[in-house]
């Protein structure tokens, strides 16, 4: 059953990365990056209970944050620093 | 007061994620807890008046009921996309809304976004705007029955 | 401690199922905004299923207070970080397609 939820997380990243690189838009690929960020830190925490690594966890964790903050930020920096990709964009400063 | 309940809290909280019993270890932990209780000590000052949400019974009723509504649209948006015609109609509307302390109005936004097939883009003050991916998702919101649950735990 | 067995095969099984369907669904779905209703079906449902199946096979230890915190943080962060996103999209002029996301529905006109 271990095996096949990490075949499933590990699917569905390679899935993500196809968005990924599709496009068409930024926010596709954020939202993509985001979605296998959430898939790693399963991954890591599945990965490492499967190997009896007790400190993946801690790691997972961490990441879990990482991936948030990360997705933020990022967000925040189109949200208000995009001039030169929209320039048709009204809310852009 | 409150700070010392924080600081058992964080205390608590470093202890289970730690394991280490060491004298080293221990006292690095003690001072991330005082430093960590200075910061939410700086921070209540630029923050004027900070909202709390107190764990209470309602809210966890609330958070199980949540989590079953949460089961339910989940099957519905998996159905929907193993399906192969796609049976998805997008909608982007208005949901008029009746709570009102910012509480409340977080809790509601955060749920509606939490369930899967509606998706809060906006929050005004006796609106919200909400994308669905079907017109069905929408009615079920109107109906409020979310919304009466929130009011109900008078936040 | 056979339930607990079987219990924990299912939640696996089925998280792991939603979670590839959840990649699908984001292949398949038309445009940015019904793709986020996808991203959220892996995140609120499939995410903690996963981790409620290894908890339920995991001896008692501080390990599994661990897993509950990532659960509670995945759930508590999702949508903080779909809304930023989706406020984001608006932002930089992305609208929300209406009808039958079939790539010819008309946009909307709000906001």
């Amino acid at each position: 059953m271990l095996d096949a939820a990490i075949l499933a997380v590990l699917v569905t990243m390679v899935l993500a990365l196809v968005r990924a690189f599709q496009g068409p838009s930024v926010y596709d690929r954020i939202l993509a990056a985001n979605l296998f960020g959430t898939k790693t830190v399963l991954l890591i925490a599945l990965g490492g209970y499967a190997l009896q690594w007790h400190s993946f966890l801690d790691i997972a964790l961490l990441y879990a944050l990482v991936n948030f903050v990360g997705t933020i930020a990022v967000m925040r920096f189109f949200e208000y620093g995009s001039d030169t990709e929209e320039a048709d964009n009204g809310g852009a400063r | 007061m409150r700070y010392v309940v924080a600081a058992i809290f964080l205390a608590v909280f470093w202890i289970a994620l730690s394991g280490h019993y060491t004298p080293l270890l221990l006292s690095l932990g003690a001072v991330s807890v005082v430093v960590s209780i200075w910061l939410v000590y700086r921070m209540d000052r630029v923050d004027g008046e900070p909202n709390r949400l107190t764990p209470s019974a309602g809210l966890f009723g609330y958070l199980a009921w949540l989590l079953w509504c949460v089961i339910k649209s989940n099957v519905d948006v998996a159905r929907r996309i193993w399906s192969p015609s796609l049976p998805v109609r997008p909608v982007w509307a208005r949901l008029e809304t009746e709570v009102e302390t910012p509480l409340e109005k977080t809790l509601y936004a955060n749920s509606i976004t939490l369930t899967p097939g509606t998706l809060t883009t906006d929050v005004r003050d006796d609106h919200f705007l909400v994308h669905a991916l079907n017109q069905e998702d929408i009615d079920e919101l109107r109906g409020g029955e979310m919304q009466r649950r929130i009011r109900r735990l008078g936040i | 401690m056979l339930l607990l067995e079987i219990l924990s095969g299912f939640c696996l099984l089925v998280g792991g199922f939603l979670c590839v369907t959840g990649g699908i669904g984001l292949l398949r779905l038309p445009d940015f905004f019904s793709r986020v209703h996808a991203a959220g079906l892996t995140e609120t449902l499939a995410a903690p299923l996963l981790l409620a199946g290894i908890m339920l096979q995991m001896p008692w230890s501080l390990d599994l207070l661990k897993v509950l915190f990532i659960m509670i943080l995945v759930l508590a962060t999702n949508p903080t970080a779909t809304h930023a996103m989706a406020k984001a999209a608006l932002h930089g002029g992305q609208e929300p397609q209406i009808g039958n996301g079939n790539g010819q529905g008309e946009t909307s006109s709000k906001a």
